[in-house]
């Protein structure tokens, strides 16, 4: 049974519409991520299931049971989570008082809290900042004070708003490595948002994509990333070639779509006639100077129009009759002598294609 | 001049030499105006808090009303606790007119609405995720006004100085209430005033420059909260 469900919610602020009809699940244990861009109302339905905010409507159960929008309930259901706020907001009191608070506000006797609170300084790397005034940590120890306070609690469901958005590589790692932790030690049910999709991937069992207030698709991140359900969610997981088409033929789930002339295969149950996008995604894409015979059933001649440098990784633009983006390795690009106006060969697999229908509109 | 300088050396005498009345006139000052900053912080700070915490219709008035009276003239509060007090008012039975227990009643009352508004904006200063990260984190109401009190003391404390300041220094409010009887309601500013009145420089003097002493004092104290 699901530990935590959310039922036809609906959230405005005034006129403007924030969250519109969510529908969400998730089971004891399990880690789900909420991806989206900023502003997506990812922090609203983390704090209307943290309680801390009542929706305009809809229902949210808590083991089973619908929680009342007002009342003592709240605050008993409230304290089986815990929230990490996206800015760690310290209490202006030292380390040890911080971590102590929520053991406190629970009625906890004082040597347990005692013994508690060091055990999870030791664990989160704070041991010897115990005394210190938590206002004069860095950001990655306050937002490891702030963890420190929330796991203390042992919370049955810990919800994590962007916990490493403001965070240098190194304290980012930490964190996620103390997040992991924590999931696979004490199956704490995690619901976390982000807009890092390489964490959400990372770090969650499942992944819900929020865009504009409303829970798009949901699914492992092979669905997400892969087979993302609409446009919308393609652009936002970085499918960055999505090229319009129509399958002309389908044999036994290989279907044929013309795209500008051009007839590529991918899978796909989708039958002749229907009007689709093909996504692929740039990393799937490989490109050479010779057309090398390969079980890819996918192989096009092309000309290098653009080429840009992103660290480790070069951003490829073709066109082979329609435009695609390929990311090679740095070291491939020289190799290739990747310049504008360079002949290459494009190649890609039939199931590295991803076909979904296309809304035709007015 | 001459009158102002032997003045100040014999008040400086009177003050190195711990000057029996000076020191009980200082003490009772210390007393009265201590008990009253207390009682009115027993008050204020709940109830600055219960406001602070609270939305309700009139707020922003009530607020309003409440700075307003941070200025209110020290002899109205004596006045008002005159006639409270005096044989023929509503609490005339107690019998407690021209006694120190009266005079920390009118410095209370005085001293209240700078206590409460200061509380107020002090508490106005502890941003609106704190509030929020306690009570993620488990705190019934009562436990989250606590933690915003905690978060707030150093203003909450500047609040209580500027109190204890106000009424240390008022004198029209301690003159019509405690009546200025030597040994039982003359405080620093009513003897000095009398003193003054009666000629008694050194005396004035020496009692001007313990008030002043502790006014730096406070200041002094406020001056490091507020860096804090």
């Amino acid at each position: 049974m699901s530990l935590i469900k959310v039922t036809g919610l609906n959230h405005r602020y005034g006129e403007r519409a924030i969250l519109e009809n969510i529908n969400l699940s998730v089971d004891r244990g399990e880690v789900f991520a909420l991806i989206g861009p900023t502003g997506a109302g990812k922090t609203t339905l983390l704090r209307i299931i943290d309680l801390l905010e009542v929706p305009s409507t809809g229902e949210i159960y808590f083991n089973g049971k619908c929680i009342p929008r007002s009342g003592k309930q709240r605050l008993e259901i409230r304290r089986r989570m815990s929230f990490i706020h996206q800015k760690p907001q310290v209490f202006n009191l030292s380390v040890y008082d911080n971590v102590a608070c929520g053991l406190g506000w629970r009625g906890e006797e004082k040597n347990k809290i005692a013994r508690k609170v060091d055990q999870i300084l030791e664990m989160v790397g704070l041991k010897g900042y115990k005394n210190r005034n938590a206002r004069t940590l860095s950001g990655g120890e306050a937002q490891r004070v702030a963890l420190a306070r929330s796991l203390v609690l042992e919370p049955e469901v810990l919800l994590l708003d962007e916990p490493t958005a403001n965070l240098d590589p190194v304290s980012t790692a930490k964190i996620e490595q103390l997040i992991s932790y924590v999931a696979r030690q004490r199956n704490t049910t995690m619901i976390m948002a982000t807009h890092d999709m390489s964490q959400g991937q990372q770090l969650a069992d499942r992944i819900g994509v929020l865009l504009d207030g409303r829970l798009v698709q949901t699914g492992n991140a092979t669905d997400i990333f892969r087979s993302p359900q609409n446009e919308e969610v393609a652009h936002f997981v970085g499918m960055e070639n999505i090229i319009e088409g129509v399958i002309i033929a389908n044999n036994e789930g290989i279907a044929t779509v013309n795209i500008c002339g051009n007839a590529i295969q991918a899978v796909s149950n989708y039958p002749a006639g229907r009007e689709v996008y093909a996504c692929i995604r740039p990393e799937d894409i490989t490109l050479a100077l010779s057309s090398t015979q390969s079980s890819a059933r996918n192989s096009f001649q092309a000309k290098v129009t653009q080429v840009t440098f992103l660290g480790p990784l070069s951003r490829v633009e073709i066109s082979c009759g329609f435009r695609l983006v390929v990311l090679v390795t740095k070291i491939s690009a020289e190799e290739l002598n990747l310049q504008v106006g360079r002949e290459v060969y494009a190649t890609f697999k039939a199931t590295g294609v991803h076909i979904m229908e296309r809304e035709i509109s007015q | 001049m001459t009158e102002i300088w032997h003045g100040l050396t014999k008040a400086i005498e009177l003050i190195i030499s711990l000057d029996p009345e000076v020191m009980e006139i200082a003490g009772r000052s210390l007393r009265i105006s201590g008990t009253a900053c207390l009682l009115a912080s027993l008050i204020c700070l709940p109830l600055g808090s219960l406001i602070h915490s609270h939305h309700f219709r009139g707020k922003r008035v009530l607020i309003n009303i409440i700075q307003t009276l941070f200025s209110v003239p020290t002899v109205i509060i004596g006045l008002f606790v005159f006639v409270l007090f005096s044989r023929a008012g509503p609490l005339g039975e107690l019998g407690i007119l021209f006694t120190p227990t009266a005079m920390v009643i009118g410095q209370m009352i005085l001293i209240t609405p700078i206590l409460l508004g200061l509380t107020i904006s002090a508490l106005s200063g502890v941003s609106k995720e704190i509030v929020d990260t306690a009570t993620s984190l488990g705190a019934s109401g009562f436990q989250t006004v606590l933690l915003v009190l905690r978060e707030a003391r150093y203003a909450v404390l500047v609040a209580v100085i500027m109190g204890f300041g106000r009424a240390i220094s008022e004198v029209g409010c301690a003159l019509m209430i405690g009546g200025n009887f030597k040994g039982s309601t003359r405080v620093l500013t009513t003897a000095t005033y009398l003193e003054t009145g009666k000629g008694e420089l050194e005396l004035a003097i020496a009692l001007g420059i313990i008030l002043l002493f502790l006014a730096l004092i406070i200041n002094i104290v406020l001056n490091r909260l507020q860096q804090r």
